[in-house]
Parts: structure tokens; C-alpha cells; sequence
């Protein structure tokens, strides 16, 4: 084989000049751990609205988490977006971050969605709700995530595997609330009840819901919206072979989680990341997510969509979502020993 | 002669010591304390990480095996209908990211899939749930990562077979073996240690893979250094935990290398004779064939089809200049990869060869065990030592010069293409390596004696001969890089995105419509190469 010296040296010469060069102009620089289709369009406004540039990366959130820690003082980050109110406790307490709320941002978002410090501020809020079988489930027979342990849902229960972060908060609340015993003996419950191994996504378990595999099962709302507005067909169909049913209306209330954004302590943009946040809390952002991505706005006057209204208002938890991060790691273990896979 | 030797010994030594940095960040960990993770994960779910990376790992063998040496040898010995087609095709599978067939046949195999959804029309069931092998499953991970993953030890395989000297075959038909004896006590001894090569990739592949066994449910030794990592935040236990699946790597290619010790084989140089290659006919060309088409069929054709399926509504709103520049970003990166980490393979397998000296061998040893190693993990060990050396000159500057230097190196390609040499110099080793391990060393000595050094030794004598070899690596290198994922998605620079993070961030947002697309496009990419240096190979043995 004869490789072209020439052509090797474009290649090279092409790999040295994609290496990025930063100019001096007006920028903000994001870690995002919302995936890019979920974040870049609305990015994409925010410069054209304020003509500021936004670079962005997107990645796993814990890989998003030590980059900013080893980077240091250097990092060329600005702000940090995560998908989980838990990432947000983690990285404040790895000291990556620094306090950024102006009285603005308070008084737009309620007190339970936003670091009491005032290092991070929540985005959208979703639901940990229950989902059921029309056609084999009554309403009636549900009441609260506790009430998933009664015997009577033996194997006809759907939820993914513990390795996935909202089923991670959903035991940390449910320890906050009720303690470690308790929520050890809830978990071993809910293992007894599932009607088979966790695996697949949210989706899946709705769909496994609909095929009859189980009866109920537990995802976040944002699935089920976008599976009821998807182009597929067959995904639609199942979607509306499920009811949505929101547990522990008369006590707590609903689960819920945040994504959520905070400006790094590295930043060299604050200004421009301070922009940022006032623009994704503004009524033109929170609109674009629920309407998107079927997630709830985090301020009041943004409209919900249909798919969101349907499903009506619900009693949410009002937890201080920084206890979901501090109870992380003592949910791990619960769900290890009781076998939730 | 002897000063000049030692200056390869210590350049190499060099290279595989800056290569393998990472490992040695990982193996730094071990020094630290363990932490009562530790105690959590082996009173609770390690024993049965380790029983299903096990079983994972015995029922990939066996796959593997079965799919890529049968097709190997047929392509190898035999003219049969569409051979010429099949030669390639059967490479084709290996383009396409195990996580992504995943999620394809649980698509085609679940309730309200094609396959399912027939089967209740002609049964007339539409309420009772009929039996169906659930594909999410030990069982259906083995499947996948055997479809995807037998194209190494085919490719390796082949190289082998197609490089033995006829004459050994020759004589044993002539001593009155039949081709089955000749199969079995001849080409595949002789053949092992490129077999081995190429099922060391699969097995390492298998148990770095994360993607798949999550969705299928399956929880290997891997789920438990993500969970480690992601869940309890813990990068020493991670790191830990990364160790002891090399160690148990090692130990797997140190029972192996003992069991051949005693057994070396080199080809003779009596090579060609190549066009006297038997032709099948009739129903033995009917069963070549089919034999050939099955692993293509399965591992690439009704994966790609229902890829297709999904992203033909959507391709049109997808297909614009951004997605070339997806097109464009993963190409160059795995071309420039893969040119790197053939060369320095190259320079590594030369000295250790030319020294045969245990210090260097085992050097080259450790330099390849990066493609065992978990992508996140390998990106955290690469980010630790480039965040600290940048820091550290920042600091430095900062003090004695009054400026700040910033990250010269972490979040830039460099530090991106240099995870993947550090993960993926193991697939170039195996390949390379296995191709030189046929040719003997009495012809480096006979070249030494009339006067050659060792730089015209390796270009007249061994890159000639090494050609197809070089190529295979270049290949697998190439799609490696394609395909690859958690690295990627760590370590990549601002605004710079990739076809394999394009298919994740879509799939893993249960979106697979929209992962189509570029899932395909990682395959179409992937053949380009596949094709063209196939079409190279097939010339040289034409």
C-alpha cells in the first residue's frame, strides 16, 4: 500500500488547525449534561438575542464533574447544566462552583427548586409518577409509591434498574421522608413486586406496561409526553394504553427532580453566564421546554403543553431537592442490598 | 551494534511509559486505602458482576469462534459463489457499535416490533402473550457482542490462513490427511496465534462494554466500576476496580502465552501457489455461501435495514451541512488515529523483536492493555496527568513569568487522539503482531548477515511482508475509532461533536429514530476503508 505524503500531511495539517482557538469575543462556555438536541436550540436563540457566543460540550454529568474539578482554576467552563438536582449537590460540595442567584432568579423560582446558598438554580422540574394499564388497572387500587409494596402487585410491576439517577432520588426522598429502615424495607418490596429484571429505559417500561408484560410502572412525565407526541406510530399506541396516576396526593406529594444550571467558580465569563441563566428562566425558554421536551416550567406563568395540561395539576414534593444529592450514595447501597439490579 | 540497540530499547521503553500514563494513574489508586465502598460492592453485587462477566466472556469465545473461523478458512482456501462479495462483507459488522445492534433487535424482537406482531397475526393471538426468547438477556448480549465483535477474529484469522505456506497444506493432503485433518491438525494450530489475537480483542471488547449490558439488564464487572463511579462518586475504588480487571486480563493472556510456549510457528518462504485454489461447486458452494451470508445477515444487513427504517422519515430534517461536519469530524479522527497508533505499534513490535528481551516484551505487553480498560475510565486516568501537567506549567508561568499559560492540553484533540492510541495501540499490536509472528527469524538473520541494518530490515523486508497485516490493523483501528463512544464524549473539545455521539445522545434519550441516522453513517463511513484496503488485500493475494 502507498499512503500519499501529501495526503498524510493534509490529514495531520487538518487535525492541528481543528484544534480550538478561543478569540476575545463576547462568549459563554458550557459543560452540559442535557444532551445537545435538548439544549442547543435554545442556545442557539440566546445568541441570536444577545449575540453572545456559547460554546458547548456535552457529556455524561459525573464526567462533566471531575473535568471541572482536575481543569481547576483553568477551566475553560462557565457554567455547568446537569439533568439531576443530586449532580448539582455534588459539585457544590467538590467546590466547583460559586454563588451566582441574584434576588431576580429568587424571586422567579420557588425556594424548593433552587440551592439554598444560592449556588444552583433548578430549570425544569419532571415527575417520578406511576403509570397503569387502562384496561387492567383502576385508579382506585393506587395511592402512594409506599403502596407499591402491597402484595397484590406481585410480579406486575415495571421500573428500570438502579443504576439509572431518578430511581437513585426516588429512594433518597423516600429516606428523607421516612427514614433508612423503612425505605430498606420499601425497596426489598418493590424488588419482590417487579415483574421482571429492570432493564431498557423508561419507555421501555411503558411499553412493557402496554404489551402486558406488567401492570403499572414508574417513569419520568417527560417519557410519556414525548412518547404521545412521537411520529411513531406504535409508539403512540402504546403510550395511550397507559393512564398517568400521581401517588401521595394526600401526604407529600409526587416525586419530583430538577435540571438545573450553575456558574463555575472558574468562570471568566460570569457576567455572560449570569445572561445565560436569566434567559433560560425567562417565559420564552421555560415555554420552548415544555413545549419541546413535555418537562414543567420551573416559573409560574409559563404556558404548559396540552400533553401537560391532560394530565392535570398535582401536589409535588416540596423536599429540598439538595437532600436527593446527600442521600445518594446511602440509596446505592439500599438498592444493592435489596437486590434492586 | 550493541549501542545501537540500546537506544531503540530506551526510546521504546519511553513511548510505551508516556503511552501508558494513564495506566499508571490507575495503578496508583491501589496504594491508596480502600474505602468502605469496597466492603459494600463484595458483600453485595460483585460476586454476581463476576459470575455474568464470566459467563459473558465464555459465551462470546464460543460465538465468536463459531462465526470467524469457518468463514475465515472458507474465504481463505476455496473459490465459491459470491466469495468475492463475501470477502469484505463479512467485515461489515464490526462497523456497527454493540450498544446500537442492541437496540435494533430489541426493536425487532419486542411486543409490538415486526417480528412479534407477525407471529401474533399468524398465530390469530392477539390477547395471550405468546412465548418469545427474551432477547434482553445474558443470552441476547452474547449474541450481540458475538455478531459484532467475530469480524477480529475472522479478519485475524484469515490473514493467517491466507499468509500459511501452501506447501505445509500440500503436504499434508499429500501424506494423505484428509481437508478436515488438515483443518484441524495443520492450518488452525498454525493459525492459533492469530486466533487468539483476535478473540483477546473480542474478550476485551466485551468486558469494557458498558452501553449494552445496561440495556439488556445484565450487570457485568463493568456495570459495577460505572456504578462505583457515577453512583458513589468514588474514582479511587473505580480505579481500583479497573485494576483488577486488567490484572484478571493479564493473567487470562499470561495462561494463554504459556500454553504455546513450547509451540512456535513460522510459514516457510516458499509462499504462492495461491492460484491454485480449490473451487466449490454445486451444493458445497450453496453451503460456503450460506455459511458466509449468515454472520452478515444477522450481524449487519437486518440491523442496518432497521436502522434505515427508522431514519428515512427523519433524514431529511437531519441532513444538513452540520451532520456533514459530523461526517467530516469522525473520519479525520479516526484516519489520523489510526496512523499514529499503527506506527508507533510498528516501532514497539520492531525493537521488542529485534531485542528479544523479556523487559522489552513485557513493556509491550503492558503498553497494550488499554483496550481492556472501561472508555470512561480510561478518559478520567488521561484527564488526571494532562490536567495536572497544564496546571502545573500554568503555575509555574504564572509565578516566574507574570502569565497564565491556561489548559494547553486537556479539552484538545491532542489529548483526545492520544486516549485512543493509549486504548486502541492494543487492537494494532494484536494485528500486527500476530503478522509477524509468521515470518522467521532466520530471515532477519540472513538479511543481518548480508550486511542489512535494522532500518532496511524492517522496509524491504518486513513492511513488504507485513503489508496485509498493516492493513487489517489499519482497518479495525479505523472503526475502533468510528465507534467509539465514552472517550469521546469525555474528553472532546468544545463544539465538536462526532457521529458516535450524535447516535448515543439520541439513543440514549430513548430517541431511536433519530439515532438512525448517524448509527448508519458510522457504518457507511466504516466501509469506505473496509472496502478500499480490502480490495488492497485481495491484490496482493491475487
Amino acid at each position: 500500500m502507498k499512503l500519499n505524503l501529501k495526503t498524510i500531511g493534509a490529514f495531520l495539517l487538518m487535525g492541528a488547525i481543528s484544534f480550538p482557538v478561543y478569540a476575545d469575543l463576547e462568549e459563554v462556555n458550557v459543560y452540559s449534561a442535557r444532551k445537545e438536541q435538548l439544549i442547543k436550540p435554545i442556545l442557539t436563540d440566546f445568541t441570536q438575542l444577545t449575540g453572545i457566543k456559547v460554546n458547548l460540550i456535552t457529556s455524561k454529568a459525573d464526567a462533566l464533574l471531575k473535568r471541572l474539578e482536575l481543569e481547576g482554576i483553568n477551566s475553560p467552563a462557565d457554567v455547568l447544566i446537569t439533568t439531576d438536582a443530586g449532580r448539582l449537590y455534588r459539585a457544590k460540595e467538590a467546590g466547583v462552583l460559586q454563588v451566582s442567584l441574584n434576588d431576580t432568579m429568587k424571586k422567579r423560582v420557588p425556594e424548593h427548586l433552587r440551592d439554598a446558598d444560592g449556588y444552583w438554580v433548578g430549570l425544569t422540574t419532571r415527575a417520578r409518577m406511576i403509570v397503569y394499564a387502562k384496561d387492567r388497572v383502576k385508579p382506585s387500587e393506587l395511592s402512594t409509591y409506599e403502596g407499591l409494596t402491597d402484595s397484590k402487585w406481585k410480579k406486575r410491576i415495571c421500573i428500570r434498574s438502579s443504576n439509572n439517577i431518578y430511581n437513585q432520588s426516588l429512594v433518597a426522598s423516600m429516606i428523607a421522608h421516612k427514614g433508612k429502615e423503612k425505605t430498606e424495607n420499601w425497596v426489598g418490596g418493590l424488588v419482590e413486586n417487579m415483574a421482571r429484571k429492570p432493564k431498557g429505559g423508561d419507555r421501555d417500561q411503558i411499553k412493557a406496561v402496554a404489551a402486558g408484560q406488567c401492570d403499572i410502572a414508574v417513569v419520568n412525565t417527560y417519557y410519556l409526553g414525548q412518547m404521545l407526541n412521537s411520529n411513531d406510530p406504535k409508539q403512540v399506541k402504546a403510550a395511550q394504553q397507559v393512564a398517568v396516576f400521581w401517588p401521595n396526593q394526600s401526604d407529600r406529594g409526587t416525586h419530583i427532580n430538577v435540571s438545573g444550571i450553575a456558574v463555575t467558580k472558574a468562570a471568566k465569563n460570569k457576567a455572560n453566564a449570569i445572561k445565560l441563566i436569566e434567559y433560560l428562566l425567562s417565559n420564552d425558554a421555560q415555554t420552548w421546554y415544555a413545549k419541546t421536551n413535555n418537562e414543567y416550567p420551573v416559573i409560574a406563568n409559563a404556558p404548559w403543553s396540552d400533553t401537560l395540561k391532560n394530565w392535570g395539576e398535582f401536589h409535588s414534593d416540596a423536599l429540598n431537592l439538595t437532600q436527593l444529592g446527600n442521600l445518594n450514595n446511602e440509596a446505592i447501597r439500599i438498592m444493592d442490598r435489596a437486590g434492586w439490579r | 551494534m550493541t549501542k545501537r540497540i540500546n537506544r531503540w530499547s530506551i526510546l521504546t521503553t519511553l513511548i510505551a511509559l508516556l503511552l501508558t500514563v494513564p495506566l499508571w494513574v490507575l495503578v496508583s489508586f491501589v496504594f491508596e486505602p480502600t474505602n468502605d465502598n469496597w466492603a459494600h460492592l463484595s458483600d453485595t453485587l460483585l460476586p454476581v458482576y463476576i459470575i455474568n462477566s464470566l459467563w459473558l466472556m465464555l459465551g462470546v469465545t464460543i460465538g465468536t469462534l463459531l462465526l470467524g473461523i469457518p468463514t475465515a478458512w472458507l474465504i481463505s482456501q476455496y473459490q465459491f459463489f459470491g466469495k468475492s462479495i463475501l470477502h469484505w462483507a463479512l467485515l461489515l459488522p464490526m462497523a456497527m457499535p454493540a450498544y446500537i445492534i442492541a437496540y435494533t433487535y430489541t426493536g425487532l424482537l419486542e411486543f409490538e416490533g415486526p417480528v412479534q406482531s407477525a407471529l401474533r397475526t399468524v398465530f390469530e393471538t392477539q390477547t395471550v402473550n405468546l412465548w418469545f426468547p427474551e432477547i434482553r438477556s445474558l443470552g441476547g448480549a452474547i449474541v450481540m457482542f458475538s455478531l459484532v465483535l467475530y469480524p477480529y477474529v475472522y479478519l485475524l484469522a484469515r490473514t493467517s490462513f491466507a499468509n500459511q505456506s501452501q506447501s505445509v497444506m500440500h503436504a499434508s493432503r499429500t501424506l494423505g490427511a484428509g481437508p478436515y485433518k488438515t483443518f484441524f491438525k495443520v492450518a488452525l494450530p498454525i493459525a492459533r496465534p492469530a486466533i487468539i489475537a483476535g478473540l483477546t480483542l473480542a474478550l476485551m471488547e466485551t468486558l469494557a462494554d458498558f452501553g449494552t449490558v445496561q440495556h439488556f439488564g445484565v450487570p457485568t464487572f463493568t456495570t459495577g466500576i460505572y456504578r462505583t463511579w457515577t453512583g458513589f462518586g468514588d474514582t479511587t475504588t473505580t480505579a481500583q476496580l479497573s485494576i483488577l480487571l486488567l490484572v484478571f486480563v493479564t493473567a487470562l493472556m499470561a495462561i494463554e502465552f504459556w500454553s504455546r510456549k513450547k509451540a512456535q510457528y513460522f510459514t516457510g518462504h516458499n509462499q504462492p501457489l495461491r492460484k491454485t485454489l480449490p473451487t466449490l461447486t454445486g451444493h458445497q458452494s450453496l453451503l460456503a455461501f450460506s455459511v458466509c451470508l449468515l454472520p452478515i445477515l444477522f450481524g449487519f444487513i437486518i440491523p442496518a435495514l432497521q436502522l434505515l427504517d427508522w431514519s428515512i422519515n427523519v433524514a431529511s430534517t437531519q441532513l444538513n451541512s452540520e451532520f456533514f461536519a459530523l461526517v467530516w469530524n469522525s473520519f479525520s479522527l479516526a484516519f489520523v488515529t489510526a496512523l499514529i497508533t499503527i506506527s508507533i505499534a510498528l516501532l514497539l513490535l520492531y525493537v521488542k523483536r529485534a531485542q528479544q528481551h523479556t523487559f522489552i516484551d513485557n513493556t509491550v505487553r503492558i503498553a497494550g492493555l488499554g483496550y481492556a480498560i472501561p472508555g470512561v475510565v480510561i478518559a478520567v486516568a488521561v484527564m488526571i496527568p494532562f490536567a495536572w501537567l497544564d496546571n502545573t506549567v500554568d503555575n509555574w508561568a504564572r509565578t516566574h513569568l507574570d502569565i497564565s499559560t491556561g489548559l494547553l492540553l486537556s479539552g484538545t484533540l491532542f489529548a483526545l487522539v492520544f486516549a485512543y492510541c493509549f486504548r486502541f495501540l492494543s487492537v494494532a499490536l494484536q494485528s500486527v503482531g500476530s503478522g509477524l509472528s509468521q515470518i522467521k527469524p532466520s530471515m532477519d538473520e540472513s538479511a543481518k548477515t548480508l550486511g542489512a541494518n535494522n532500518w532496511t530490515l524492517l522496509k524491504r523486508i518486513h513492511i513488504p511482508l507485513l503489508s496485509s497485516s498493516l492493513i487489517t490493523a489499519f482497518i479495525l483501528v479505523f472503526v475502533e475509532v468510528l465507534k467509539e463512544l465514552p472517550t469521546t464524549l469525555i474528553l472532546r473539545p468544545f463544539n465538536f461533536n462526532t457521529l458516535s455521539v450524535r447516535a448515543y445522545e439520541m439513543a440514549a434519550d430513548e430517541r431511536l429514530a433519530d439515532a438512525g441516522l448517524p448509527a448508519l453513517l458510522i457504518v457507511i463511513t466504516g466501509l469506505i476503508p473496509v472496502i478500499i484496503l480490502s480490495k488492497l488485500i485481495g491484490k496482493r493475494h491475487a
